[in-house]
């Protein structure tokens, strides 16, 4: 065979590869990827607090009220878009907001909440990365909604915009609140 | 009524764009010369109306039209006057444009300063360029037009996304696109040889001083960028990795491998295939970067709106752009390798490792950014590969590079000596070791990264600065030095400055999350630092909190920093983070402004504590330095002699080559 033709090869290789990407784009909506894990068990975790590495936070510490748990790192740009609308958003959501610092090095995810601010009631350090993939999780930020009983109600991937709060996280804040009462 | 005159320019200069394209190479193929003499009209012509067309976008921001969709999106009635005109290329439609624009610079550059060269490749390098302007201009017309009307006009438009409101913005994507560009120009060279198969190495001297001046370019435009990070992004990172920075990084490392391969190709004949592949790769990678960053592909903070639509449109065109290049390639490229044969130990064999441990970076930069695309393919979920991934893997294919980069110089081309290499290269080995002895006394418990950034820093420096007495002591006054030589001492010094900038700054930089009192003083890194409290400063279209932070040594004032948070009134009301430098040779004291920490600070912000955030970077700025070195090694190659185009390569080439091996031969 021509030696030639081998970086010809390659680039259908390449092509072939940017086609399929694009194609998963157009029929995957990215910030709308069904998680097999709505209304299912969130997965058990207990992992070391980040500020204070001695303590740990599992799930079943969280048993018995909603939370949402938001996916983010210090090495992960979109995280710092979203991160001025978790500042003014995520005291007012009425239920904990937990960071999950996924395949992050604590010193810079301290560093990283230090600067830009912590909006989180918990910070907690998945550094392998386990507990994320156990979640799912395609890339940071993403942000499940989790409910009493453990189960998980609602993902989004991607920035939380005040869109996405004030419109689809509010709502059914609302309604685990009430059903829980 | 200006706006639509915008768009009737675009689609004139796509039409002249076809003539260019399609008239020359018809003509060079038929040996026509009235038909090729239709090249640079066509490019004159071309670039008016796409001067034109930029113009008129321009006036749109500045008038603040906001009837042209792309001006309300991108701009606002607060947006100072200078940040209006960089606002033209802070989104997708108007950045392409300037894309457009300085292809058509280039293209002009080109037909201007190469009268001399045979009339038949001039064409077909002009219609090349020809061909990609139509891609980008039917691009732009089809599916990005920034001349859209929005009727009726906005009051108002949203903002220009705060993070790019920022001096860095008004130099770095203009010096950034010239490099990227730019290497259409070797690239056009290259295909024009392969379609007129006179493959020698004479497009290779006319080619060579576009692509050095290309690849300083892109240096300083990605230099400029690293800087640009450092200040905004506000935490003294300088690099991340991020697919658009990779996007930019993979033609550099590319480009980078091209001009060494083509320095072999001009003055040896040998590396032949090799130099044409790379010029092809080189542009590639330019457009798969284009792709990337605009199809939607892979996200990232850079990355501007996606449409499918557009992807697809640039997958077409990078299909039948690089995979026709290619085809071409296979088919022409020569078979049999030419040049003069050289030994195991020789420059060639050198410059062939450089190039191919360039080549295996920018593969593998391209397979962790495509990283993501191929965890969708394969069904196993989309997965990132970050910095680690990438730090580890560069860092280990530049170590040879930087031990091998002293060599380069002193190895003579097809054959070379290394016991005499080595007895010249010892003063820099022991210069070297010296410097870690030395500093592991006076700095004690300095990090294993310190010492072996010192190390390369003086093996890599002192080795050129050895090359550059050697050469001062043997060859005959004159032509002790060209321009060429003085640019590769000048860029492979760079190298050294910036290996002792990024090892030292990771090593040994200081940094400190404090709280501050209002007057308090405190010591960070052999510092004092005495915070003054913090004030509501109004900018032009923000409201600062700004921290007051003077620095002394002893009682002695040394700066006085203000670092700002600022809170945007635009569209999307965004936050900022200003931190403030004092910038020194030695290092950088870098402060930002946290948040406050006493609950009722609304009452009285002067009073109350602060959090801040506070480096001591040493070094930090040599990264940016030797970045500055390689960019003007590469314009001051540029300028030698030997590659005017008057010098049809032939006679004055082996006269060139005769003086080299006599000077060297001397050695």
């Amino acid at each position: 065979m021509n030696a030639r033709l081998l970086p010809l090869i390659g680039f259908v290789g390449l092509f072939a590869l940017l086609a399929f990407g694009i194609h998963w784009n157009t029929r995957h909506e990215m910030n709308e990827v069904p998680s097999p894990l709505i209304d299912k068990p969130a997965p058990e975790f207990n992992l070391p607090l980040l500020f204070d590495p001695t303590k740990t936070l599992g799930s079943k510490d969280l048993r018995g009220k909603p939370y949402l748990l938001n996916v983010f790192g210090s090495w992960c740009p979109t995280c710092q878009d979203e991160h001025p609308f978790l500042m003014s958003e995520g005291k007012s959501l009425g239920i904990p907001l937990i960071g999950l610092d996924w395949k992050d090095q604590p010193d810079n995810a301290k560093r990283w909440l230090a600067h830009f601010g912590n909006p989180y009631s918990t910070v907690i350090a998945d550094e392998d990365g386990h507990t994320g993939i156990n979640f799912g999780v395609y890339g940071a930020p993403e942000t499940f909604l989790v409910d009493a009983n453990g189960v998980i109600r609602y993902k989004h991937i991607s920035v939380l915009t005040p869109r996405v709060i004030e419109q689809e996280l509010k709502p059914r804040i609302a309604e685990l609140l009430e059903t829980k009462q | 009524m200006l706006p639509e005159l915008g768009q009737f320019a675009l689609i004139l200069a796509l039409l002249l764009a076809c003539v260019q394209c399609i008239v020359p190479i018809y003509g060079a193929w038929r040996g026509n010369t009235t038909l090729m003499s239709v090249a640079r009209h066509a490019v004159a012509g071309q670039a008016v109306f796409v001067l034109l067309a930029y113009a008129i976008l321009t006036y749109a921001f500045l008038a603040q039209d906001f009837s042209v969709a792309y001006v309300a999106q991108n701009s606002n009635l607060s947006l100072p006057w200078y940040y209006r005109f960089p606002a033209v290329w802070g989104a997708h439609e108007g950045s392409l444009l300037l894309w457009i624009l300085i292809l058509n610079v280039w293209s002009v550059a080109v037909a201007a300063l190469s009268r001399r060269l045979p009339q038949a490749l001039m064409a077909r390098v002009l219609g090349v360029l020809g061909f990609v302007s139509i891609c980008f201009l039917l691009f732009t017309v089809l599916t990005s037009n920034p001349f859209i009307r929005h009727l009726p006009a906005l009051p108002d438009g949203n903002d220009l996304n705060p993070i790019l409101q920022d001096p860095g913005l008004i130099v770095h994507p203009p010096m950034l696109y010239m490099g990227y560009v730019g290497f259409s120009v070797a690239f056009a060279f290259a295909i024009a040889a392969l379609l007129g198969g006179k493959l020698d190495g004479s497009w290779v001297r006319w080619a060579r001083p576009w692509t050095n001046v290309a690849w300083a370019f892109l240096t300083l435009g990605i230099t400029l960028g690293s800087a640009w990070s450092y200040y905004v992004l506000g935490w003294g990172g300088w690099w991340f990795w991020d697919p658009v920075e990779n996007a930019s990084f993979m033609p550099w490392l590319v480009g980078t491998a091209l001009i060494h391969s083509q320095a072999v190709t001009e003055k040896r004949g040998s590396f032949r295939a090799w130099t044409l592949l790379l010029s092809i790769f080189a542009f590639s990678l330019s457009l798969l970067g284009t792709f990337l960053v605009r199809s939607g592909v892979l996200t990232s903070v850079h990355a501007f709106a996606s449409d499918p639509r557009r992807g697809i449109f640039i997958l077409v065109f990078l299909g039948i752009v690089v995979g026709g290049s290619l085809l071409l390639y296979a088919i022409r490229a020569p078979k049999v390798s030419g040049g003069k044969p050289f030994r195991m130990l020789s420059r060639e064999t050198l410059l062939l490792i450089n190039n191919l441990l360039f080549v295996c970076a920018a593969a593998m930069v391209l397979v962790g950014t495509l990283y993501p695309l191929f965890g969708d393919a394969l069904g196993v979920g989309r997965i990132s590969v970050g910095p680690p991934y990438f730090g580890f893997m560069f860092v280990l294919l530049m170590i040879p590079v930087v031990l091998l980069v002293p060599f380069g110089p002193f190895f003579h081309w097809a054959t070379a000596d290394w016991r005499k290499t080595l007895r010249h290269l010892l003063p820099a080995f022991i210069v070297a070791i010296v410097a870690v002895v030395l500093a592991l006394i006076v700095f004690r418990g300095l990090p294993m990264r310190a010492l072996v950034g010192t190390a390369g820093a003086f093996w890599v420096g002192i080795g050129i600065c050895l090359y550059a007495l050697h050469r001062w002591r043997t060859a005959p006054a004159g032509r002790r030095f060209s321009p060429e030589m003085i640019g590769m001492m000048f860029a492979h010094f760079g190298i050294a400055v910036f290996v002792a900038g990024v090892l030292i700054t990771t090593a040994a930089s200081t940094e400190r999350d404090v709280r501050f009192l209002p007057n308090q003083v405190q010591n960070i890194g052999g510092v004092d630092f005495r915070f003054d409290g913090v004030e509501k400063v109004p900018g032009p279209n923000y409201i600062a909190e700004q921290g007051n932070v003077t620095v002394l040594r002893g009682n002695r004032v040394v700066a006085t920093l203000h670092p700002q948070k600022r809170q945007y009134s635009g569209g999307e009301q965004s936050m900022q983070t200003k931190p403030a430098i004092s910038a020194g040779v030695f290092r950088d004291l870098y402060v930002a402004l946290g948040e406050p920490l006493d609950a009722d600070h609304a009452s009285d912000p002067g009073k109350s504590a602060w959090s801040l955030r506070i480096y001591v970077k040493p070094f930090v700025r040599w990264i940016w330095f030797g970045g500055l070195c390689m960019m003007i090694g590469g314009m001051v190659a540029a300028i030698d002699r030997r590659f005017r185009s008057g010098n049809t390569g032939g006679n004055s080439k082996t006269n060139a080559d005769a003086a080299t091996s006599a000077t060297t031969a001397t050695a």
